[in-house]
């Protein structure tokens, strides 16, 4: 007979229990349909050797990082330190998908900040990015050697993220 | 009387000046019937809370030129959705499709309903049959008339 008292608590337990999990999620944060997927294929334009194109074929064999930027982007320029310091590093090459930018600004904003990329391709339309699902810049890729999304950040990385995420899964991919 | 036209053409030229901001329609009102149909049913992923049809940031912009494009290359409905789907998942939709992870998100309701009127029921059942029947004296009806009438002659008064 008492337990039937309890039953009102352990709803509103259960009721509290999916309220905060609701809560502590970021509604931003959309789970990528592309994870692992073929990385979509494109040619496009590169941000400074604007006479040479980039297309990720060209980076098959190796694990690679597509970084979304734009100079347009506020969250891009907290994001850019990390990048440079992931650069640094040198565990993999980082490639930027310039989007829907203009070039000189972009180009300014590298040349003031530090160029973390290797090379840069230039998304003026923004087509690139909707292969990609793009919706939030900044957001980071990692691809392995066959080409195959193999994780997606929405939003600026951190240090955290790089440490605890990025270079365990690089070190992983990359033994493969 | 100036007054008048000189407002009428400050209202027309506020009109106008927003006129600028509306998206750009298809040469085609066909395609843009359809484009407004297929993104009515979809999300904006920057602004959630808005339909890709009325939603005025960028990538909504960029998304319903897509969508444009698709239409003009011969492409079906079913087809539009999936190369949606396919780039940002299912959260695009705003009817979520049926299938294993989402059954607790269809069903839940109804199966929620069920337990409520199961409870319900033993309720009212347990209830009813808490409550027994007294028979009544014909001493006791008397009593019960006699207070009856007293009420009544109260409210008389």
């Amino acid at each position: 007979m008492k337990v039937k008292f309890l039953i009102p608590l352990v709803l509103f337990v259960v009721l509290v229990v999916f309220l905060a999990m609701g809560l502590s999620r970021d509604p931003q944060e959309i789970p990528s349909p592309l994870i692992n997927k073929p990385a979509p294929a494109f040619e496009i334009p590169q941000l400074s050797e604007t006479n040479q194109t980039f297309s990720p074929a060209s980076m098959k064999g190796q694990v690679w990082i597509l970084n979304v930027w734009a100079s347009w982007c506020v969250a891009c320029r907290e994001e850019h330190p990390v990048l440079v310091e992931l650069a640094r590093s040198k565990v993999a090459p980082v490639i930027g998908l310039d989007y829907k930018d203009k070039r000189e600004d972009a180009l300014a904003m590298l040349a003031k900040q530090g160029n973390p990329y290797l090379l840069s391709a230039f998304d003026a339309n923004g087509r690139v990015g909707i292969d990609y699902g793009v919706y939030g810049v900044p957001e980071t890729y990692v691809i392995d050697k066959a080409g195959i999304i193999r994780f997606k950040h929405i939003g600026p990385i951190t240090m955290n993220i790089l440490n605890l995420k990025i270079y365990p899964l690089i070190s992983e991919l990359q033994k493969s | 009387m100036k007054s008048i036209l000189l407002i009428t053409l400050c209202v027309f030229s506020f009109s106008l000046s927003f006129a600028k901001d509306a998206a750009p329609l298809a040469d085609d009102p066909v395609i843009e019937q359809r484009l407004i149909s297929i993104s009515e049913e979809m999300r904006c992923l920057v602004c959630q809370n808005e339909s890709l049809a009325g939603s005025r940031s960028d990538l909504a912009n960029d998304l319903r030129r897509e969508i444009r494009t698709l239409i003009k290359e011969g492409k079906s409905d079913d087809q539009i959705r999936s190369f949606m789907v396919e780039r940002y998942g299912d959260f695009v939709l705003y009817r979520p499709p049926v299938k294993p992870i989402t059954w607790l998100l269809w069903i839940g309701p109804f199966v929620i309903l069920l337990i409520g009127i199961a409870g319900l029921l033993t309720y009212l059942r347990r209830r009813n049959n808490a409550v027994t029947n007294i028979a009544l004296s014909d001493d006791d009806n008397k009593r019960i008339d006699a207070l009856l009438n007293n009420q009544d002659e109260k409210k008389a008064l």
